[in-house]
């Protein structure tokens, strides 16, 4: 595959580590009272559509930028991927 | 009597002559020849045997197609099984065998199971064998086994090398026929990067095969008048003898070139093939057509074959498979090779077209109209046909050769790679390519259903006009010269009814029959059909036999075809070595080996290295006289815990970790705190995963207010480093902190013992004060040593001794060894392995890989106190959870056996004393296991249940699969100076 | 109709017209008692033992395309219960005495073949950790032996021990292990459920749960709504695209694509199922001949049933390092299975929110050699609706309680499992 770097442009996706559902970003507030079952459902619950799928990829062999790349899971076509600070931040993750 | 079968003609080279050898026997051929063709020049028409029956068997095809004529070529290490006689370039002294046989070719024993072939029907090996119980594999399988297979491999290690390619284009022309010739053209004049592959070793396609004319030219000398303006075209690259074998994601195919298989061995340097990676923008698929068979009773002997492969036998090869042929067709194409044998000399006895009306006449030769081939006889070769005619009546018709046209299926193979789902066309008879192609791919020619040859070079042509138009090219279709453009006439017809065996997968042999009873029994679905009856998972892939099974199931359910199904096909294309999918990537080759900056300097010691992942790391350093190594480890660790000992810890993991908010992110991805560790101090740190399972450990350093240097294990280095940036960009991006990793950047060495200091302060610039009270435990510092080199000290200990961790950039590592190791003669400074400090951490109950295994928690590590609930940190809120806290959890201990003679091994199992050894009594297990040299006995790390309010408990620790069992007491971990004064001394 | 050499023979010499279709073909009724989501392997081998052991009459499984035609007819058939964990062994033990007893228990070869299963280590923390593994194996009364090198050598000559990145240091070596002919193994459930009354329906797709007031009432599918009191749904890699129809939306699985590998047809070379430690690479021999062979998932979320190059190339390289001489042996096909990846690598058998809605999935990429005990342990549980004794942590919860089954130690991280 070939993933559409925002900064770097085209790359081999074997120069990326791939993690998953980029649900990883919002992490919980650890102080919620109800945390524990909050963190379950962040960690263990994931989305897994047949179909369009935000999920995230490490450039581990390139720039080190985590990104979040959408993608097809059926055709595995990409659709975008963004660089995942940017993602994060408009997430509301900056506090 | 050479060659008896070679006739005029053809694209040899006759000015050579070729020795080579089958089955021991020795015949010439000539340049230009395969195997197959050299060995029908020479009268040899069985080539081999089938998989199930033993029937003998010669090619049907002239090309990757081919199911039957698949031998051993080469010996010895280079023995390779199953090629395909009918691609395998002649090269003088090529050797090769017949296989699957037992006994000669022409008389294999195992051709009995042809007699028994009413209890080999489909599936038959699932209704038997099954009493008794234990005779499956005492007797069936083996027996089985012995059986199967097709050719083999010697054991002996492949001496060849293989190669990987990457290479890019705007448009990649799969097949250089008519249309991949025409497209390339167009490509190559409009200046795009094309590249132009075609599996076979001369480009041209069925051009090469044919007679008929492209306008004044022969389409031979036009194809290969156009691949010469091809190859002066600057940014076009023709790639012959070159496979593509897979339409991956995004535009991107595999290739297989077959760079050294024409030669006897590959040139000094050369590899034997490259498997190369194509970034195409856009792919046009001019892969043309394979002509399939027409099953009737007997169809598979020796001598009966494609018409089309007869034809180019004829015409390219100059062979024949004998002088008196006849031809068996329900289209037009038939009777092309009926002529173009006739041309060449040799008597057409008949063409038996199965059309009634729609056959044409001729005088040339005798044409049965609406007659069919219903028989076939000649033991070990065809000799004979017999004929149903229109009227009924039979006739036997003497022949040597029988070329059979059931008509052309397009070579829709790679658009089936992804999403694509071949559509039926009525007019042709013949699925072509449907649904979802992989993106960027489009198709011409033949395997676009453009079945004459003007077609094929007009939609080459613009095919590629269109694709260029896509990357913004404007390209003009090449002209192209006049060519025959014969419609497609065809009457389908898969199989002639009868009731003996008729063969669809020639090499499985799966015959009607067996698609029959797989109809019977409801095996009806196309996957069912394939996989109950093995048709189409022979070598050749179905390529010619899967069509025709479908065609009988149809018939069966009374469905159409396309109702019925169609199958998909799968990578590769033709099968491929597999060597040249690991390319350079074996035997020591296989990773990339990373070396300590004081590797050369620990070989020139003799050093014993052992590998930690990637790295090559010294295990211990022997001396003379030393016979085993634990008299190497034991002398290392007693000189190092007596005086001082170095070790090369470059391979840990070190993250440089600065910003303003670098503090407040140490303090949340470890779950200790660190927001408050002072400026030049030294703190351990545990670091969870989200799951509150223990990811890694190690120190962190803080050099400045806003600069920290961490480290990790050498095994989690990259995973650790990963995770820091997750936290950093995917967390909290709002933060202030910037980390990359510096593994490579210094050189780290371990000194450590009662003279650490001593022996460093000869090498530190005297500015530096490292005395106890001016650098104490858990201090560290930039200093310069050696008289100017800058350098990190760090006052940490992982062998419980006065020990320090001493960084210079890496390319002084090896300096810095030299010269500790000199300046430390006066104190008997030794070097030690990386087994003294496995050795000293047991002794001195530090927790590592073999603990740190990601399924143990804080609490599991004796740490649970560590994990700090004031703060938000990685894993602390998961650490909450009832199964990790239970009362009963496994703790890290200590462990040493009863009585000091006996040892024990990592992996044993504790059990109480008293209960029975199962599972259900299991309290834990031993982790990390020495022998401690200064204690005098076996000691052990490992996990008991509630393991921290046992101690001074006798258990056993049982080892089943080695039989032993040792009686071990729980002690503390700390074997070695447990109240930690050595660190501090 | 009972297969047996006579019935072979018998119908060898009187043109094979007395075989009758290994299983019906009905509509669908209008309701069952049980009804079994996906015709695979676990699906078909629930019914059979609802049928056979449970005396459950009333049962249909839905297939939406054929049967077998997931997961069960494109692995690489391999059997063991070589597991290190309490919540597992058991389990995986239970299904391989089940194993043993198949063919002769539905009465269809499926050529268990018990080769042995030698997974090759190459580092002393490796031989540690199998040495626990080993011995937790035999303290649950499973065979298993810890090998030296010599002791591989003898096994397996051919290994490379002489220029090897990664020396062979030794092995774990489960004797009862093997590998199974696939595709019989859905057919001879199916066969044998068949037989029991069970209706297998294929081209019937589910496209919908009725759901009515917490209470599953039934399934709609391409052939209209079918009632029932109990709906298994054992799906494998649809697992998350299924259970979203029953407005369960999320669940502790990832689907990833898994490629497997088949070379050409060779003479026998390799004795049973060998395993590199050091590189991502499994191999056997077919029966038929063909090298069998696999190794990591391609590690991203996928549907496709396909792969890509790099893990192609990774597996032959880890292949061609530790046995060099099958460089020369050609590859012939390559496919893809979607495998229900969980959390920690274990699996799930257990109600769900929805009264009267089960599941049966998270098997990652070893769902084949669990076919038996998950068939079972999942009819019982549909049966009885408590767990099967093996099957006690397969559930849910676990990760909520903090109970991972994880083998490998790799955490919430469905790719590395």
């Amino acid at each position: 595959m070939i993933i559409p770097h925002p900064l770097l442009g085209p790359r081999d996706s074997q120069e990326f580590t791939y993690l998953g559902d980029a649900n990883l970003i919002d992490r919980p507030d650890w102080q919620a009272e109800d945390a524990v079952d909050r963190f379950h459902d962040y960690l263990y619950l994931r989305d897994n559509p047949a179909g369009e799928h935000k999920e995230l990829w490490f450039h581990e062999q390139g720039d080190r930028s985590w990104l979040v790349v959408t993608r097809n899971t059926l055709t595995h076509e990409i659709i975008s991927a963004e660089l995942a600070r940017d993602v994060a931040r408009t997430r509301g993750r900056s506090k | 009597m050479s060659q008896t079968n070679r006739i005029d003609g053809g694209l040899i080279d006759r000015a050579r002559t070729l020795s080579f050898r089958f089955d021991g026997k020795t015949f010439q051929g000539h340049p230009g020849d395969t195997l197959a063709s050299a060995l029908l020049a020479n009268g040899v028409r069985l080539m081999g045997r089938s998989f199930k029956y033993h029937r003998p068997r010669g090619p049907i095809s002239a090309g990757s197609e081919e199911p039957n004529a698949i031998v051993e070529l080469r010996s010895g290490a280079r023995q390779e099984p199953n090629t395909r006689a009918t691609t395998a370039e002649l090269f003088e002294g090529l050797d090769a065998r017949s296989q699957n046989r037992v006994g000669s070719l022409s008389f294999d024993l195992l051709a009995v199971n042809d007699l028994l072939s009413p209890f080999f029907a489909a599936g038959f090996y699932y209704k038997t064998f099954m009493w008794p119980k234990a005779f499956w594999e005492k007797l069936y399988e083996p027996m089985i086994r012995r059986a199967a297979g097709l050719g083999s491999l010697t054991g002996e290690p492949d001496p060849d090398v293989y190669d990987k390619g990457f290479v890019h284009c705007d448009l990649l022309i799969i097949g250089a026929g008519p249309a991949g010739l025409a497209a390339a053209l167009t490509a190559g004049r409009a200046g795009a990067d094309v590249i132009l592959a075609d599996e076979d070793f001369v480009l041209g396609g069925r051009l090469n095969a044919e007679t008929f004319a492209l306008g004044d030219d022969a389409g031979a000398d036009w194809a290969r008048a156009a691949v010469a303006e091809l190859a002066a075209m600057p940014t076009v690259r023709l790639m012959p003898r070159t496979t593509v074998i897979g339409a991956f994601d995004h535009g991107i195919y595999g290739a297989l070139e077959r760079v050294s298989d024409h030669l006897p061995q590959p040139a000094q340097g050369k590899p034997r093939q490259t498997l190369w990676r194509i970034y195409a923008k856009r792919s046009l698929l001019c892969a043309g057509a394979t002509e399939r068979p027409i099953a009737f009773e007997n169809n598979d002997r020796p001598g009966i074959m494609l018409a089309s492969a007869l034809r180019s036998y004829a015409n390219r090869w100059a062979a024949v498979p004998g002088r008196e042929v006849a031809i068996f067709t329900n289209n037009d194409d038939g009777h092309r090779t009926a002529a173009d044998l006739l041309a060449k000399g040799i008597k057409v006895a008949a063409v038996i077209d199965n059309r009634k009306s729609d056959a044409p006449g001729t005088n040339r030769y005798e044409v049965l109209a609406g007659a069919q081939v219903i028989g076939s006889s000649g033991r070990l070769g065809l000799s004979s046909i017999s004929v149903r005619l229109q009227g009924g009546e039979t006739r036997t018709i003497a022949c040597q050769a029988l070329g059979v046209s059931g008509g052309w299926n397009p070579n829709v193979h790679l658009t089936c790679h992804q999403r694509g789902r071949p559509v039926w066309n009525e007019a042709l008879a013949a699925f072509l390519p449907g649904g979802a192609l992989p993106p960027g791919m489009t198709v011409a020619g033949a395997a676009n259903g453009a079945m004459s040859t003007a077609g094929a070079l007009a939609s080459g042509a613009a095919e590629a006009v269109a694709a260029l138009a896509d990357l913004g090219f404007k390209a003009r279709p090449a002209d192209l010269p006049e060519a025959e453009d014969a419609p497609v006439r065809i009457s389908p017809l898969f199989h002639v009814a009868g009731k003996g065996r008729a063969w669809l997968d020639q090499q499985n042999d799966v015959t009607v029959k067996d698609v029959k009873l797989a109809h019977q029994e409801g095996y009806r679905s196309v996957e069912h059909l394939k996989r109950y009856t093995t048709l189409g998972m022979a070598t050749d892939q179905g390529k010619t036999a899967n069509i025709g099974g479908l065609a009988v199931m149809a018939e069966m359910t009374g469905k159409s075809i396309p109702e019925t199904g169609t199958t998909i096909f799968r990578p590769p294309y033709t099968p491929v070595a597999i060597g040249a999918f690991a390319g350079r990537s074996a035997g020591k080759d296989f990773r990339p080996v990373r070396q300590t900056p004081s590797h050369k300097w620990a070989a020139e010691q003799g050093a014993v290295f052992v590998e930690v992942g990637m790295w090559l790391r010294a295990q211990w350093f022997p001396r003379p006289g030393e016979t085993h190594w634990r008299q190497s480890v034991d002398r290392e660790v007693l000189a190092t815990r007596k005086s001082v000992g170095i070790c090369d810890v470059t391979t840990l993991g070190k993250v440089d970790v600065q910003g303003t908010d670098a503090a407040e992110f140490l303090n949340r991805i470890y779950a200790n705190p660190f927001a408050k560790l002072a400026v030049g101090k030294v703190r351990y740190g545990l670091m969870l995963r989200e799951d509150g399972m223990a990811m890694d450990d190690g120190t962190t350093a803080r050099l400045a207010e806003d600069h920290f240097v961490l480290t990790t294990t050498t095994a989690n280095a990259v995973g650790v480093y990963r995770h820091m940036e997750f936290c950093r960009q995917c967390l909290w991006p709002e933060m202030d902190v910037q980390v990359i990793s510096t593994t490579e950047a210094w050189a780290q060495f371990s000194v450590a013992g009662p003279n650490a200091r001593r022996l460093l302060q000869k090498i530190v610039d005297p500015a530096f004060d490292i005395s106890n009270e001016a650098f104490p435990y858990m201090g560290c510092g930039e200093i310069t040593v050696c008289g100017g080199l800058r350098a990190r000290l760090f006052r940490i200990s992982f062998s419980g001794e006065l020990a320090y961790e001493i960084a210079v950039p890496t390319r002084y590592g090896d300096a810095l060894v030299r010269r500790m190791v000199e300046v430390g003669r006066e104190f008997d400074a030794i070097v030690y392995g990386t087994e003294a400090l496995g050795v000293m951490r047991i002794e001195k109950g530090h927790a590592a890989g073999n603990e740190l295994n990601g399924t143990t928690s804080a609490l599991n590590l004796g740490m649970g106190g560590m994990v700090s609930k004031k703060k938000d940190a990685i894993g602390s809120t998961l650490s909450e959870r009832e199964g990790m806290n239970r009362d009963d959890a496994l703790t890290l201990v200590g462990f040493r056996p009863v009585n000091p003679a006996e040892t024990f091994a990592a992996g044993s199992h504790f059990i109480a004393m008293g209960p029975e050894a199962n599972a259900k009594n299991d309290q834990g297990y031993m982790t990390s296991v020495c022998f401690s040299p200064n204690l005098g006995h076996t000691i052990g790390l490992g996990f008991l249940k509630n393991g921290a309010a046992r101690k001074g408990e006798v258990l056993r620790a049982v080892n089943p699969v080695q039989n032993v069992e040792t009686l071990v007491e729980v002690v503390s971990a700390h074997f070695i100076d447990p109240e930690g004064d050595r660190l501090r001394a | 109709m009972r297969y047996s050499g006579f019935k072979v023979l018998k119908e060898a010499l009187t043109g094979h017209r007395g075989w009758q279709p290994a299983w019906r073909d009905p509509a669908p009724k209008s309701h069952y008692d049980i009804i079994v989501v996906g015709g695979g392997g676990h699906g078909l081998a629930t019914a059979y033992y609802l049928a056979k052991v449970f005396s459950k009459s009333s049962v249909a499984v839905l297939e939406k395309g054929w049967i077998g035609g997931g997961n069960v007819g494109r692995n690489t058939t391999i059997i063991r219960s070589n597991y290190l964990l309490d919540g597992n062994e058991p389990f995986y033990e239970f299904s391989m005495k089940l194993w043993e007893g198949l063919e002769q228990d539905f009465n269809f070869n499926a050529m268990i073949s018990q080769r042995g299963v030698l997974n090759l280590c190459h580092t002393d923390a490796q031989r540690d950790a199998f040495r626990r593994r080993g011995n937790a194996m035999r303290l649950n009364g499973v065979d298993a032996e810890l090998l030296d090198t010599e002791g591989v050598r003898k096994m397996a000559p051919f290994l490379n021990f002489d220029s090897a990145r990664f020396p062979i240091k030794g092995g774990l070596l489960q004797p009862r292990g093997g590998t199974v002919r696939h595709d019989a193994v859905a057919w001879g459930y199916a066969r044998g459920a068949d037989s029991r009354g069970v209706d297998i329906i294929q081209n019937c797709e589910v496209t919908g749960f009725r759901i009515e007031n917490g209470k599953c009432l039934g399934v709609e599918t391409t052939r209209g709504f079918v009632g029932a009191g109990k709906v298994g749904v054992a799906v494998a890699g649809s697992s998350g695209r299924v259970m979203a129809m029953a407005g369960i939306n999320r669940l502790p699985i990832e689907s990833h694509v898994l490629q497997a590998f088949v070379s050409e047809g060779l003479k026998p070379i390799i004795p049973g199922v060998i395993t590199y430690g050091a590189g991502h690479f499994y191999v056997s021999q077919s029966d038929k001949g063909g090298l069998v062979f696999g190794g990591d998932i391609d590690g991203y979320n996928s549907y496709a049933q396909r792969g890509n190059l790099p893990v192609v190339e990774d597996v032959c390289e880890g292949g061609m390092s530790l046995m060099p001489m099958i460089g020369r042996a050609r590859l012939l096909r390559m496919w893809g299975g979607i495998m229900d990846m969980s959390m920690d690598g274990s699996p799930i058998i257990d109600s769900t929110d929805v009264d009267g809605l089960y599941f049966n999935g998270g098997w990652c990429y070893g769902g084949f050699k669990a076919t038996p005990a998950s068939g079972w342990c999942f009819a019982h549980l549909l049966a009885t609706d408590r767990p099967h004794e093996t099957a006690t942590a397969y559930r849910f919860d676990r990760f909520r309680k903090g109970l991972m089954i994880d083998e490998k130690g790799m955490g919430a991280q469905p790719n590395l499992h």
